[in-house]
């Protein structure tokens, strides 16, 4: 037996110090690792901590900064403008997300039922999400001239019931409500096409069991359809509150933040006091200003909606 | 040669672009040159530069601009190239050469930029020299840019400006009972209420328009005898002066076309075209999109589109801003000489005119001699334009320029007092006093 054994042994090739390592698994682990922490370290955690980090620094453009410690967060405190921007912010992301949720879900139902060339239908709702924003943008900022807007024109000049043109970005309201409409418009795809994967995951026997205990279509939905989409649902809302409360691009290209910083986003007010204005230092905190209310949201979207026993129909604890 | 005579470069100025260089050719006889000896440089072995410009306005403006740098690159043997950036993102870039101490040798920057990274540049003052005294003398808004703020050391050489006069339908304004455009105040707040009486309303942008709303509100506080920061920094925007000035923008505002609060810097150039107001401000661009219009009614308007000066207020001197291009020669470059003398050669009679008369109307010189040039007999209507750089002011106006300075603008500060109390939003005190709490949060003493 040890003869063989021995003989085996001297014959078969002996696997090379490379090979030994690449066997180990602390080294496997490691190397098959480092490509995602280079590209994360790289494109994600350098420029949060630059972030981060020149918020606490009076760094203008041009010229390095030193650590003033909260000094930029206490003036931003003191700044009315600042806080405008931020109840901005809040505002345009309920008022948002709860119509983008809602016109979300309405149209994800109608696209589930069984209608003729589905898959057309289906693409032509993603059309919104995919334009270009600017390219949106440019399209509401035309609808929205005080000179030219279709809307006006339509009011005015095809059924003459207005004598004026509408003012939709010279008042505080109405350019928030406007830009509002602007960017459910675009966010209405996303939801809805996230939401129909939802219910197309959720079996139809669930419903055929449901029918033959004799429910009625809005039961099926609250206790078949509502608790089967949770899961989903809680992760899209998370994605499109993040999407809402970062967005610069609409505000940008419509208002610049005008009229009188009505509609300043906590977004756009970075870029204007940071790149335009040279205070990256104060740009910055405003930007670092934006985690706590993001990573609260994300929270309560999350956990609220995401708790395993009320998805399973149970009664929360 | 003989000076040029108005019909003869009326008749060049209406012919296609390949006219245009043998009018350069021409137009340095009109250009009046004293005889100043050359500064001789030194030019590094085996030199090249990078240049970092603004994109054209015109695509005349880049055509002349590079074959002017070819004919340095022919002459000199040292290579050039030339980027051309957006127009937002040039100001980024040029911070991002000044931080790095790398990329272009030669940037023609923004406004502010000289000031903000004086310490960065090449001393240029022996080419400043020479050219102030070959062509006339700089106008005292290029010294104000070209040299350090205070000291009498050049840091850029001013490169042009643009303009934003104002601009208006002649036959509404001789409709609203005026024969000339008025040039005070009073006249102006009432043509413009005769405007409003015939349906053909004045237009100023008072959004966050960079270019046109700022230079509206500078124009108007400026007039009246207000400003933001006086010669040491101290914040004197809330006066009686600036009170003065809202309220009167309370009465303009009243007769606006409605919806300019939130008109960005094309809104009047749109509005103006398609005939919705007989009077706004802007630079050439208005008059010639008139012009080259491709539908045949809205350019026969062109002709009825005239430029005027802003009228005078109070303070009894001009008061419009300008959008100027400055020079800059980074100390990093390893070739000083070579770009001096790039610099050198742009800014001569034989280059610079060429490329001033091409592109029409849009830059306006620096240097006084150049006001004899071509362009500027060429069409009389875009003669208002000419002393763009004589009479104009800078934004931190009676300040030095600065980064605290250069914040309050890109913030808005002025242009959201004049639009908060001209619409009511707030009344003029609390305008005024909203935005010296603004400006200080920069200017912390």
């Amino acid at each position: 037996m040890t003869s063989v054994a021995e003989s085996l042994g001297k014959t078969s090739v002996q696997p090379g110090p490379i090979a030994r390592l690449f066997d180990w698994k602390p080294f496997l682990i490691v190397i098959c690792l480092l490509p995602a922490v280079g590209l994360l370290t790289v494109f994600l955690t350098y420029p949060l901590g630059l972030g981060v980090w020149l918020s606490f620094t009076d760094t203008k453009i041009g010229r390095d900064g030193f650590f003033v410690g909260l000094e930029n967060f206490a003036s931003l405190a003191r700044d009315p403008i600042f806080w405008l921007s931020v109840f901005n912010t809040i505002v345009y992301t309920a008022l948002a997300t709860v119509l983008k949720f809602g016109l979300g879900l309405w149209l994800a139902l109608l696209l589930n039922e069984y209608m003729p060339f589905k898959a057309l239908i289906r693409a032509i709702v993603l059309v919104p999400w995919i334009v270009p924003t600017v390219l949106s943008a440019m399209a509401f900022w035309w609808i929205y001239d005080p000179q030219f807007s279709i809307i006006s024109y339509f009011f005015k000049d095809v059924v003459p019931i207005r004598e004026q043109n509408f003012d939709f970005l010279g008042e505080p309201w109405p350019a928030r409500l406007s830009l509002i409409a602007a960017n459910v418009w675009r966010g209405i795809p996303f939801v809805a096409i996230s939401l129909l994967a939802g219910l197309q995951t959720i079996s139809p026997s669930l419903y055929e069991a449901a029918m033959l205990d004799g429910a009625t279509g809005w039961q099926r939905f609250r206790y078949v359809t509502v608790p089967m989409l949770m899961p989903v649902l809680a992760v899209v809302l998370t994605f499109s509150v993040i999407f809402t409360f970062t967005d610069f691009q609409l505000v940008y290209a419509i208002t610049r933040g005008g009229p009188n910083n009505a509609t300043h986003l906590m977004a756009t007010l970075a870029f204007q006091r940071g790149i335009p204005g040279g205070q990256l230092g104060e740009g910055a905190a405003i930007a670092v200003a934006m985690i706590p209310f993001l990573v609260a949201a994300t929270l309560i979207s999350y956990f609220g909606l995401a708790r395993r026993k009320w998805q399973q129909g149970e009664s929360n604890d | 040669m003989t000076k040029f005579t108005r019909r003869d470069s009326i008749a060049l100025g209406l012919g296609a672009a390949a006219v245009l260089s043998p009018l350069g050719r021409f137009a340095k006889a009109a250009v009046p040159v004293a005889d100043v000896p050359a500064p001789k440089f030194e030019i590094e072995d085996g030199a090249s530069l990078r240049v970092l410009r603004p994109a054209k306005f015109v695509p005349a403006d880049e055509e002349y601009f590079n074959k002017n740098t070819k004919k340095f690159t022919d002459t000199t043997g040292i290579d050039v190239r030339v980027d051309y950036q957006a127009w937002e993102d040039l100001r980024p870039q040029t911070a991002v050469t000044a931080n790095t101490g790398a990329g272009p040798d030669v940037v023609l920057g923004w406004t502010d930029d000289p000031h903000l990274y004086s310490d960065k540049l090449v001393d240029i003052t022996d080419i400043a020299d020479y050219l102030g005294k070959k062509y006339g003398g700089w106008y005292p808004l290029s010294e104000l840019y070209g040299k350090k703020f205070g000291t009498d050391t050049w840091v850029a050489i001013p490169f042009g400006g643009t303009g934003g006069p104002a601009v208006y339908r002649k036959s509404w304004v001789n409709e609203a009972g005026f024969d000339e455009f008025p040039k005070d105040l009073d006249g102006f707040l009432k043509l413009c209420q005769g405007l409003k009486k015939i349906g053909h309303p004045a237009g100023f942008a008072l959004g966050h328009a960079v270019g046109d709303g700022n230079s509206f509100v500078h124009w108007l506080v400026w007039s009246h005898g207000g400003f933001m920061i006086d010669e040491n920094q101290k914040v004197t925007i809330n006066s009686n002066e600036t009170i003065e000035a809202l309220e009167y923008a309370k009465a303009l505002y009243e007769t606006f076309v409605p919806g300019t609060q939130s008109w960005l810097d094309s809104n009047n150039n749109k509005a103006m075209l398609a005939g919705e107001i007989g009077l706004t401000q802007n630079g050439v661009s208005l008059y010639n999109a008139f012009k080259k219009s491709e539908d045949p009614n809205i350019a026969k308007l062109a002709e009825d589109v005239y430029h005027a000066p802003m009228p005078i207020g109070p303070v009894g001197r001009p008061t419009a801003t300008a959008l100027v291009v400055n020079a800059m020669i980074f100390s990093h470059t390893e070739y000083p000489n070579a770009a001096k003398a790039y610099l050198t050669f742009m800014m001569e009679a034989e280059q610079y005119d060429t490329w001033l008369t091409a592109s029409s109307g849009y830059w306006s010189q620096p240097l006084k001699a150049y006001s004899e040039s071509a362009v500027w007999s060429s069409d009389p209507k875009i003669l208002v334009y000419r002393d763009t750089m004589k009479d104009a002011l800078w934004l931190s106006y009676k300040g030095p320029i600065s980064e605290a300075s250069a914040a309050v603008v890109a913030d808005y500060v002025m242009l959201d007092m004049v639009a908060s109390a001209a619409t009511g939003s707030a009344t003029p005190q609390e305008a005024a006093a909203e935005a010296e709490r603004r400006a200080k949060r920069y200017f912390k003493s």
